[in-house]
């Protein structure tokens, strides 16, 4: 088991490293001048020069990756003199539209991402798998015929139409609920649930719909397993018989599943933040791509990726956990 | 004779599909005196399993008629409370399947199965559960039992995965013991040894058996009566000598034509029954077997599709459902 993880852990550390390389090359292949771009508002073709050897553009890609991979550890100093600007380690980048590092930007922004991932894949997870397991106990009967139907209806709404209809009836229909303002909990909690508890539901159908169909055809599966037949034959009740041998067995997929995308929302709901306007990583995407700064969108995607690899690097480790014979592997 | 442990009286199950009905038992009745073997024969689909699925309790109530009456030592199994059936699982009666590696979870160490199959019908702590688990992989001849309790199932061998599937039937001492082709997944060298075991524990325990199987050589060793079946019916029931010397059905003498001897002629060729089984949605006419049957020119007119036969005295002890009992011609 332990050689099992430091393995993993080894594959994941050479993952990411790969993923800066990609992710680098990526950008910088891209056509945007990023010496014209953050060279403010008076710009001459000299200050634009003189940005480029600022930024460090003026050296070859890989000097450029070196001087961006070093950053990560040692930090990094635009320019020289009075003017220079001191990203401090790790420094993922300095963002000339905020004058902020990119790495400040996106832990001011990451709590408020946190919260509404987590908060939507506790739902979701539980409402999927519960209604899951429901179905496909009631096979066949209506309240499985309903729970498939109506999270097909789920799985196939657009997250943008489905938060706007929320927000007009709910918001400005009826008036049950305030203009979403967003507060960090520890300052207004009332405030914080009031914003967050639709973006929350409007996730957690939409993800939960998957669950629930995923969940059903796996029980489903595993009911008919001969094992199960032994757990009954044993004289089990049938609760113990689905709880602790059918869903165990049934996990495997729900749980690659849901770490992918838990890493998925924690990159950012990008479309739903935005539809309820709370200022996460997906928020601050959308304003690096209207406004253009590519520090900020190599910052995101680099931590974005990160989530994923790391949640497979989980997800992995909690395959050994679920199923002995994969520790052996 | 104390042929009332296990009684069953005109077991009916049948399952409703898109395509029709599938009656799988049609009116099977059956009795297992204390303490012995009693073997069901048959090809697949006859069936055998679903009988003993039936017994058990095992079959989908959502998706399964059942009709009948079966008897365990007086009480009523269709007739009782679900729950009182539940906890007659694994206590009273228990059941070892085909599959040793798919019968086990393999998620759980072998050692934490038997526990838990101990600790729903004993009030025990987990140490004594523990401990019973042990003494129960050494009955079946597990070697190093306090080592293989924590095993997973994909560590132990297919004969080993077997003996623990025994262990875990036999752990709280039932009654009844239900084998479905408790071989026929197993290396040929350890099917003896299953066998063997079986016939041991049963010795030692004085359970009451029904081995399911279509090895005929498993129940020559293990029968005191055979039980044949076919599309859901006895064809023919009797002690083993009986139905092994006098085979009063022609399905039973063809069953037995098609298994190799070692005692038979070196260029002697098998003699396999020709066709295939019923179909249990609609089943033929008057005697189930008459379509494959080579015999029934022996019997006059068209009795045989039309008419189906009864379960006849053929012997002592020993019937058989066949026209030639009653109307053949010597």
């Amino acid at each position: 088991m332990a050689a099992y993880i430091i393995r993993r852990v080894l594959i994941m550390l050479l993952l990411l490293l790969l993923l800066t390389l990609i992710v680098f090359v990526l950008f910088s292949l891209l056509p945007a001048d990023v010496a014209r771009l953050t060279c403010g508002k008076i710009c001459t073709d000299q200050t634009i020069e003189l940005n480029r050897i600022r930024l460090g553009l003026d050296k070859s890609v890989f000097e450029q990756y070196w001087l961006f991979l070093s950053a990560l550890f040692v930090g990094r100093t635009y320019g020289i003199g009075d003017g220079a600007i001191v990203c401090e380690a790790p420094c993922l980048g300095w963002s000339f539209t905020k004058s902020e590092p990119v790495l400040e930007l996106i832990l001011q922004r990451l709590p408020t991402t946190i919260f509404l991932a987590l908060g939507a894949f506790v739902l979701f997870l539980v409402g999927g798998v519960l209604l899951g397991v429901y179905s496909a106990l009631k096979r066949g009967g209506w309240q499985d015929r309903t729970i498939t139907s109506v999270a097909l209806i789920g799985y196939s709404l657009p997250s943008f139409f489905f938060g706007l209809v929320v927000i007009y009836f709910v918001i400005i229909r009826w008036q049950v609920l305030p203009f979403p303002q967003y507060e960090h909990p520890w300052d207004d909690p009332v405030q914080f649930l009031q914003t967050m508890i639709l973006p929350w539901l409007v996730l957690a159908i939409l993800y939960a719909a998957f669950y629930t169909r995923l969940t059903r055809s796996q029980m489903l599966e595993t009911l008919g397993e001969d094992y199960i037949r032994t757990a009954r034959a044993k004289g089990l009740p049938e609760r113990t018989v689905i709880r602790k041998h059918a869903l165990r067995a049934g996990l495997t997929p729900i749980v690659t599943a849901a770490g992918l995308d838990l890493a998925g929302l924690l990159g950012g709901a990008i479309i739903l933040e935005a539809v309820f306007s709370l200022p996460g990583l997906g928020g601050l995407a959308i304003s690096s791509v209207v406004n253009p700064d590519q520090a900020i969108l190599v910052g995101i995607t680099l931590v974005t990726a990160t989530f994923i690899i790391v949640a497979n690097l989980i997800v992995d480790i909690l395959y050994a956990v679920i199923d002995p014979r994969v520790r052996v592997a | 004779m104390s042929h009332d442990f296990l009684q069953i009286n005109d077991l009916r199950v049948s399952f409703p599909t898109d395509d029709g009905v599938v009656r799988a038992v049609s009116g099977l009745t059956l009795s297992v005196g204390r303490g012995e073997t009693l073997a069901i024969v048959g090809e697949s689909g006859s069936g055998k399993s679903v009988t003993a699925q039936a017994i058990m309790g095992l079959l989908n109530p959502l998706a399964t008629e059942i009709d009948g009456r079966i008897l365990l030592d007086g009480v009523d199994l269709l007739a009782c409370d679900p729950e009182h059936r539940r906890s007659m699982r694994g206590s009273a009666m228990a059941m070892i399947f085909q599959d040793p590696l798919s019968s086990l979870h393999p998620f759980y160490r072998v050692g934490d199965q038997l526990i838990e199959a101990v600790r729903i019908h004993q009030d025990v702590t987990k140490k004594e559960a523990r401990t019973q688990a042990i003494d129960g992989l050494r009955r079946v001849g597990i070697p190093d039992p306090e080592r293989r309790v924590d095993d997973y199932p994909h560590q132990l061998s297919g004969g080993m995965r077997q003996r623990v599937m025994i262990a875990m039937a036999l752990i709280n001492g039932p009654q009844l013991l239900i084998a479905d082709e408790p071989t026929t997944a197993l290396d040929v060298t350890v099917q003896a040894q299953i066998t063997d075991l079986m016939m041991d524990l049963q010795q030692q325990t004085g359970t009451t058996m029904i081995v399911i199987t279509h090895d005929l050589g498993v129940v020559a060793e293990m029968a005191d009566h055979v039980c044949v079946m076919y599309g859901g019916r006895v064809v023919e029931y009797g002690t083993t000598d009986a139905v092994y010397y006098r085979p009063s059905m022609p399905y039973t003498r063809g069953l037995l034509a098609s298994v190799p001897r070692l005692d038979g002629a070196y260029d002697e060729h098998l003699d396999p029954i020709p066709g295939n089984p019923p179909s249990l949605i609609r089943p033929p006419s008057g005697c189930v077997f008459h379509p494959r049957c080579r015999e029934r020119e022996a019997v006059p007119g068209d009795l045989c599709s039309t008419v189906e036969p009864d379960l006849v005295t053929a012997g002592p002890d020993h019937r058989a459902r066949c026209h030639l009992l009653t109307e053949g011609t010597p």
